[in-house]
């Protein structure tokens, strides 16, 4: 039962997508919206009968179709509670996305959902691939749906924003499958030359017989696909381009689901894999996470274009994201996982919402909108409230995974006495919280120009006002839209608004999910960190204190 | 000597298709003259039949050849590719002349007939490139080289009956004639050092120099000037220089050609050459005892290195540069020589069969490029520049959704078929500890995205304008029906990959390379 859902969740897409490529244009959004819907059926479906909700393991455990047998490439799927939240994430907000596009897209419409169907179905082979080829494949193509969906239909430097985001993950990308392939062929050499594309192997191998300084390669090696995704710091230049560019439900997507691609790659393959690269660079990749965090929201500060400010404003809260994780406790990454599903959430709804201003008003720029609240209070309500998400109100779903990120990291000392150790501590919180205070600044600046204020609208646009004024519904001049949302639009927020609440109020069932599949992803690390803290290093000591050397000798011996 | 001669009866039945090609292309009656691209084609379908029967009989196994199994691969993946090159060749050739018939311009003229000549030179060279398999000397596999390469300068030459044309195939000549010299120096060098042209013998006593404590100088320089050399097959730096003009100045039917048939000569010569020098772990009989070899001669395993990553890096820093389609591809095709000579670095096992995997996809992708520039033309002249394909989707579709897909497989994407040929030589590198290799590779595919991705973008997204409106399907629907067929394989094809993968690995020796066997010590003295 539950490996024929999971495999539905992979065909479902696949197979809706060539429908759709193949259905008269006028369908293809009906098609398009039915097979979201039926998908996200499923995978209700498919959370209802998952097993792995309480103890963290991968399920379904079957062996799949053998791809490449020389290589032992199988298309095994499977997810662990995490995967499957964030399958439930996909799954949720893709109907949203296709319903959101509705107005929006007035050309090649039949294209336009046949690459949302396909990118759906290879997010979804990511965060069910149980095979590094496979969750590869499926990381590697979701750049094809969304080059040509920005593409096709972004803004006015889409062709520039499209390969930038390309080249930029893609040549990120291939060094991770480097990586991947390294500890394959390692392990092949090991066992024999019998290949293995198996993560669980893979993970195991790499973490127990890969020497220190192999593991601090590969562990650079897999982050440069991975940071580029995130994105962290110095590599995050594509998405704010890509994200103003993208057509508003690309934006959706990218923000809700694309960019968890990066921090899952994190949690699925390098932490189990590199654990000693993960602990030597910790530190390292902290404050690249930190240095975001605070620069990007700098940025935010200045911004004039809603759009590009919430862009901004997610490669801010990914750094805290990422800051979480490297945290190396089960504070910090339970609060991590709970910041994806939940930055998704919010950060997915912003863009929804701007996009519905865009829409109207053709201008994302927040000097030429403001006071949209005397004309158009149930959005304005609506982007209270996701702002509000955003910057972590409590009660809100924001709150908690920000708040345990930040105490992740806090206790993260070698010798914490909270018993959640890590290798960063109260400083890298303390700075790291800096960012929480300007988040607030600029998303209220931001709420203040655009809802709150003296009513401001774009020029050339008051006149197509004239004639409906007085009449809420009075039709735009242009865009055949209501002045305020049409029930359709309150359709698409509310779902969202009320998941916000019902996280924010009662975490407590994901929280208990997520635990035990961290606990497993951390289970060699606070050994690891004692050692780190005493040696100050993991590589350069003397081989003779090295337990994983003396754990790899039998190994070499065979 | 039996065994060998059957198994080159697929080249045989080539040979006698020449001879009915050329004949049938003088004909005064036009229909026979049309009939040659079917002719070659079933000839072409034929020899694959007869390769597959051959090559299963036990006469592949008392051949005394030292990759008796290399043949039949290399043959079928010769013909089955060759058959879709044919699709693109037929109609361009001689157009011109044969609407000027009909149309009662000019009047029959043999001598200005070129359609038979052009379709006996592309089975001879086809022809050639499958006797490489089974050389088992170095006159054999001398002749058998020149044989694939000398009618290419031809069919260079009378492609397109311009005056580009004929400059390309002048300096494809010299240039060839420089590198046939220069492997053919080589091979003179080996059989110096070693005192016979036979390869198994040759690698017997390459297995005893070694053994009795390295191998001679004489024999190492011999071998690195042959891989040089054969290197120019491959357009591998440093003879890569001709293939950006030469593909610019044949029609794109024959850069086609180019782009395949002489690269897996390349790959092929070069296998049959490095099998004598001897792999790690391989085992040599030589004189009653067995040999384990060390592995590749270091300075010829440096001089590979070398050229695996000078191929691949000035190979895509060079397409990147180019506006020209054509010129685009034939850097492209310089680097994926580099990715291939990776794979031959890589060990005779994993190694090889992800060379001869690589290249099914490659020779598919390859063809489909190239069918779409020969399914278009802009006044009767071959299309050429991005700025032609601008907005091809527009008026072309299925074509620019070939070309895209194309693209897309050759920067590596999955699920399409590029992507497994590179994680299958990329895992066969790494499984042969050649790490660095596989990151410079790995960020040389990177490199190239940028400008696959024109390809994808300009067809796919750009805006037609008054340049493309005059570019025009050509008459004939063959060269689409390939592009077709190429494109749709690049896509469907990953669904078959583990048969193409095990028939890959089914061609190449397992555990070591057999030097020497009884039949090749018979026929040793049947010679003499």
């Amino acid at each position: 039962m539950l490996s024929t859902l999971t495999s539905l969740l992979l065909i479902l897409p696949l197979l809706a997508a060539g429908l759709v490529a193949l259905s008269p244009e006028r369908l293809s959004k009906w098609i398009a919206t039915a097979a979201t819907l039926v998908i996200f059926a499923v995978s209700i479906a498919f959370a209802w009968s998952f097993t792995g909700w309480t103890d963290g393991s991968i399920a379904p455990r079957e062996l799949g179709l053998s791809i490449m047998p020389s290589l032992g490439v199988n298309l095994s799927l499977g997810a662990d509670a995490v995967g499957a939240m964030l399958i439930l994430l996909t799954t949720f907000l893709m109907p949203l996305a296709m319903i959101g596009s509705f107005t929006a897209v007035k050309e090649r419409e039949r294209e336009y959902y046949a690459w949302f169907l396909l990118l759906q179905a290879a997010m979804l082979g990511v965060f069910l691939a149980r095979d590094a080829i496979v969750f590869y494949t499926a990381y590697e193509f979701t750049l094809v749906p969304m080059y040509f969906l920005i593409a096709i239909y972004g803004g006015a430097e889409r062709r520039a924003a499209s390969i930038k985001f390309f080249l930029y993950t893609f040549f990120g990308s291939v060094l991770t499958l480097s990586g991947v392939i390294y500890i394959a062929a390692q392990n092949a050499a090991a066992a024999g030359s019998a290949w293995s594309f198996d993560l669980a192997t893979l993970a195991d191998f790499a973490s127990t017989k890969l020497s220190p300084t192999q593991q601090y390669w590969v562990f650079i090696l897999l982050m440069s696909g991975f940071a580029v995704k995130v994105p962290l710091f110095p590599v995050h230049t594509w998405l704010p381009l890509a994200h103003d560019q993208a057509p508003t439900a690309g934006s959706v997507i990218l923000a809700g689901t694309l960019l968890k691609l990066g921090t899952y790659g994190i949690y699925r393959i390098a932490l189990p894999a590199a654990p000693v690269g993960v602990v030597e660079l910790n530190q390292f990749f902290a404050i690249l996470c930190i240095i975001g965090i605070v620069y990007t929201a700098l940025i935010c500060w200045v911004q004039h274009d809603a759009k590009k400010l919430i862009a901004y404003s997610s490669v801010s809260h990914l750094g805290f994201c990422m800051l979480g994780l490297f945290s190396l406790n089960s504070i910090g990454a339970t609060g991590s996982v709970m910041y994806m599903i939940n930055h998704g959430l919010s950060t997915g709804a912003l863009f929804l919402c701007i996009g519905m201003i865009y829409e109207r008003y053709h201008t994302k720029d927040m000097d030429q909108l403001g006071g949209l609240f005397k004309r158009m209070p149930v959005w304005s309500f609506f982007m209270v409230f996701f702002t509000l998400a955003s910057l972590g109100l409590p009660g809100l779903n924001g709150f908690i995974g920000e708040f345990l990120c930040l105490m992740g990291c806090f206790t993260a000392e070698p010798h914490s006495v909270s018993g959640y150790p890590g290798v960063l501590g109260p400083w890298y919180a303390l700075v790291a919280g800096s960012g929480l205070v300007l988040a607030a600044m600029y998303l209220l600046i931001m709420l203040g120009k655009l809802v709150w204020g003296p009513l401001k609208e774009p020029h050339g646009h008051d006149h197509g006002h004239g004639h409906g004024h007085g009449h809420d519904h009075a039709a735009h001049s242009d865009s055949g839209l209501p002045t305020d949302l049409s029930a359709r639009e309150v359709g698409i927020l509310v779902p969202l608004a009320v998941v916000c609440l019902a996280i924010g109020f009662f975490p407590k069932p994901m929280l208990t999910a997520i635990a035990p599949s961290v606990d497993q992803t951390l289970a060699k690390y606070p050994k690891l960190v004692e050692q780190y803290a005493h040696d100050g290093s993991l590589i350069k000591p003397t081989t003779a204190k090295d337990p994983r050397v003396a754990m790899a000798q039998p190994s070499s011996d065979k | 000597m039996s065994a060998r001669l059957t198994l080159i009866s697929p080249e045989i039945l080539l040979f006698a298709g020449s001879v009915v090609v050329a004949v049938l292309g003088l004909a005064r009656n036009p229909a026979m003259r049309r009939a040659v691209p079917f002719v070659t084609a079933l000839f072409l379908l034929a020899s694959i039949g007869v390769t597959a029967y051959v090559y299963r009989s036990d006469a592949v196994e008392t051949s005394g050849l030292m990759l008796p199994h290399l043949g039949g691969y290399a043959k079928a993946l010769l013909a089955s590719i060759g058959i879709l090159l044919v699709m693109l060749a037929g109609p361009t050739i001689d157009r011109r002349l044969e609407e000027a018939f009909d149309a009662g311009r000019a009047s029959f003229d043999p001598i200005r007939v070129m359609r038979g000549e052009f379709f006996a030179f592309f089975l001879l060279s086809i022809a050639g490139t499958m006797l490489i398999a089974n050389a088992a000397d170095l006159i054999w596999l001398f002749l058998a080289l020149e044989l694939a390469s000398l009618p290419t300068y031809v069919m260079v030459a009378v492609s397109r009956g311009t005056r580009r044309a004929q400059e390309a195939a002048i300096k494809y000549f010299f240039l060839g004639a420089l590198s046939a010299a220069t492997f053919l120096y080589g091979f003179a060098l080996l059989y110096g050092a070693t005192g016979t042209l036979e390869l198994s013998k040759i690698a017997e006593v390459l297995a005893s120099q070694s053994a009795a404590g390295g191998i001679s100088t004489l024999a190492i320089v011999g071998g690195v000037l042959s891989v040089l050399g054969i290197g120019f097959k491959l357009a591998a730096v440093p003879m890569h220089f001709y293939a950006p003009d030469v593909y610019e100045g044949a029609s794109s039917a024959t850069t086609a050609f180019l782009g395949f048939v002489p690269k897996v000569a390349g790959v092929i010569a070069l296998m049959v050459l490095l099998a004598v020098f001897g792999f790690d772990g391989h085992t040599v009989t030589a004189g009653g005892s067995t040999i384990v070899m060390p592995g590749l001669p270091a300075p010829l395993a440096a001089v590979l290195w070398m050229v695996a990553v000078l191929t691949m890096t000035l190979g895509n820093i060079g397409a990147l540069l180019q506006r020209n389609v054509k010129r685009m591809l034939a850097y492209s095709s310089i680097a994926q020589s580099g990715y291939l000579i990776i794979g031959l670095l890589s060990g005779p096992e994993a190694g090889w069969s992800a060379v001869l995997f690589y290249l099914i996809g490659y020779g598919v992708t390859n063809t489909a490029m190239f069918a779409v520039l020969a399914s278009l033309e802009r006044n009767g002249e071959d299309v050429e520049t991005l700025d032609d394909l601008a907005g091809l989707r527009t008026r072309h579709p299925v074509l620019a959704w070939m070309l895209a897909a194309s693209a897309i497989s050759l920067i590596g994407m999955p699920p399409l078929i590029g992507f497994f040929g590179k994680l299958s030589l990329f895992s066969a590198a790494l499984g042969a500890g050649h790490t660095q290799l596989v990151i410079i590779a790995a960020v040389n595919s990177a490199i190239s995205a940028f400008y696959y991705l024109q390809l994808v973008a300009v067809p796919m997204l750009g805006q037609p304008n008054a340049r493309t409106e005059t570019v025009q399907a050509v008459p004939s629907a063959w060269p689409r029906i390939a592009a077709v067929v190429c494109g749709v394989g690049v896509i469907v094809m990953p669904i078959g990959v583990s048969k193409l993968v095990a028939a890959a690995g089914s061609s190449l020796p397992e555990g070591k390379i057999v030097a020497s066997t009884p039949s090749a010590a018979e026929t040793a003295i049947a010679k003499r």
